[in-house]
């Protein structure tokens, strides 16, 4: 469990993180995002015992990070922004060092290690000098070196940054098979991850949480949520058609594509009553879509909207 | 203290990973050599001793022992590796003493491999071993107390550049406290009284008296708290830049 109680970091007059309150629980993963400089990675160092907070505080599994360091960090598996590493060491050398600052000995140490080389794929470039790796293999072995201790609880900053698609879809997968016993925190400025493995997803923006939902409860904020898009044949045909649905409050076509997005009134659902105007007309539609929700739009709309005010959840 | 092994053994194996480590030894020994042999006049003296040897070895230091020092941690303060040694289960004492131990270790490694000077000075003559023994204990104490200067200095930048003129600067300015023509100047100026002082603070004083082979609790007791504090030190900035 992690727990933040108005932690904030000043640094000179400039708040980079302004009183941030929360709590994740075993079980969840908590994704962090929001603009570059919005305060993740500084809250996330204080998180994970590195940068000491100007006030407030935060306990890691019930351990106080600042008045029980030792026992904090030994439930704790971090990975640091740009995932850094001691280049000159081969991949193996540096697990044997992780695994002896976190005094893994005996069967279970060879175990971990196993275990943790499979997860990360990294039994091919175990002999290789970290310097020699490329940007994804150097981050898959820092994450080797957070979970090396089946750590109870996971601070990954930017885990999946400098990832090609295929990377980034293994470490999602990796995370997700580790969610279920313990408490996650990622960091990422990427929104398909959010869905891919957050169960929760708080914004940040000028050092304030913003908003602190459900992947899909900030979606329903979208003004797309529950929106209605369509490519037709005809598109002077499908206006005509949609002129008759009453629920629809306003219609869009991109001018590129001549997609129609038909939103509807607020608490409305026009989906059903879409499709039987279209077929009570007979007009041609290419493809139909429900849409779920836009989270960029929803990210853009919360951390721009909210520069000066505040627009707190 | 499994901690501070396990920070010793990392770092003194990086040091032989890459060709600095190699680059340091030759270059001490080759001019460890040459001061020895040209500017101490080592056979003119007609001695059997390693008087000649010794002498040198401050100034020698000056410009080596910050090469070895400024990366201790502005190395790790430029490639984010702090952020990884100070998150893992480890106290600040055990990462601060490790890394000086292994860098102390390294030093002691270069300094040994002096051994032939010694088996020659052996060969030629019959040298009191004793003084010679008592010479290489205070040379490595003062590596230890230029190291532990440099350690400070290297947590205060992420610069290695600025970490290294730092040093060489201060561990200059302790050597020169205990320079005879320093010494006479404050002395003409300021009085028996504060000369001793200064030059009470000075290595040049403590190592030279070390190496006339009188192992004088003064001396040790001079490089250990000079060690200590500067260590100490070390950890209150990398404290500092924590909460900065």
């Amino acid at each position: 469990m992690i727990e933040t109680r108005q932690l904030t970091k000043r640094y000179g007059d400039f708040t980079a993180v302004d009183a941030i309150s929360f709590k994740v629980e075993p079980g969840q993963v908590l994704g962090f995002l929001g603009p570059n400089g919005a305060g993740k990675s500084t809250t996330m160092k204080m998180v994970a015992g590195f940068l000491a907070p100007t006030s407030g505080g935060a306990t890691v599994a019930g351990f106080d990070i600042e008045r029980q360091p030792l026992e904090a960090k030994r439930v704790l598996g971090y990975l640091p922004e740009g995932a850094p590493s001691y280049g000159e060491m081969t991949v193996r050398e540096f697990i044997d060092f992780i695994a002896d600052v976190r005094g893994l000995s005996g069967e279970r140490r060879f175990q971990r290690i196993d275990d943790s080389v499979a997860r990360l794929h990294l039994e091919r470039v175990l002999e290789q000098p970290i310097d020699t790796l490329s940007k994804g293999f150097k981050r898959r072995v820092g994450l080797a070196g957070a979970i090396l201790h089946d750590p109870k609880v996971l601070i990954l900053d930017e885990p999946t940054d400098g990832l090609d698609p295929n990377q980034k879809q293994e470490v999602r997968t990796l995370i997700n098979s580790m969610a279920r016993d313990k408490t996650i925190i990622i960091s990422t400025h990427l929104l398909e991850e959010v869905h891919a493995v957050c169960t929760r997803a708080i914004i940040i923006a000028g050092g304030r949480v913003l908003a602190d939902a459900t992947p899909s409860e900030l979606e329903a904020r979208s003004r797309y949520h529950q929106a209605v898009s369509l490519t037709a044949n005809d598109l002077q045909q499908a206006k005509e058609a949609l002129a008759k649905v009453a629920d629809i409050a306003a219609i869009e076509i991109d001018p590129q594509d001549n997609r129609i997005t038909a939103f509807p009134k607020p608490g409305r659902s026009i989906f059903v009553a879409v499709g039987d105007a279209l077929k009570a007309q007979n007009v041609a539609v290419r493809e139909l879509e429900l849409e779920a929700g836009r989270l960029d739009e929803v990210f853009r709309t919360i951390t721009q909207g909210a520069a000066g005010k505040e627009a707190r959840t | 203290m499994s901690g501070t092994m396990t920070i010793f053994r990392r770092e003194l194996r990086s040091y032989f990973s890459t060709p600095v480590a190699y680059v340091f030894i030759v270059i001490f020994l080759l001019l460890s050599g040459a001061f020895t042999f040209y500017l101490g006049n080592f056979y003119e003296r007609g001695q059997a001793d390693l008087q000649a040897f010794f002498t040198f070895h401050p100034w020698l230091y000056l410009f080596l022992v910050p090469a070895v020092s400024m990366r201790l941690w502005a190395e790790e303060r430029k490639t984010g590796t702090i952020e990884l040694l100070l998150t893992l289960p480890i106290t600040m004492w055990q990462a601060v003493f490790g890394k000086f131990l292994a860098a102390w270790a390294f030093i002691a490694i270069a300094l040994a491999l002096t051994f032939p000077i010694w088996l020659t000075v052996n060969y030629l003559g019959s040298p009191d071993n004793g003084v010679i023994f008592a010479s290489y204990l205070g040379s490595l104490l003062m590596a230890g107390a230029f190291l532990a200067i440099g350690s400070c200095l290297s947590a205060s930048t992420r610069n290695q550049v600025v970490a290294f003129i730092l040093t060489v600067v201060i561990c200059f300015l302790l050597l020169l406290a205990g320079y005879p023509l320093v010494l006479d100047a404050i002395r003409a100026i300021a009085g028996q009284g504060v000369a001793d002082a200064i030059s009470g603070l000075s290595f040049l004083t403590h190592f030279a008296s070390i190496s006339k082979g009188v192992i004088d609790l003064r001396d040790l007791v001079y490089f250990v708290l000079m060690i200590g504090v500067w260590l100490y030190a070390t950890a209150v900035v990398i404290d500092m830049k924590k909460a900065a």
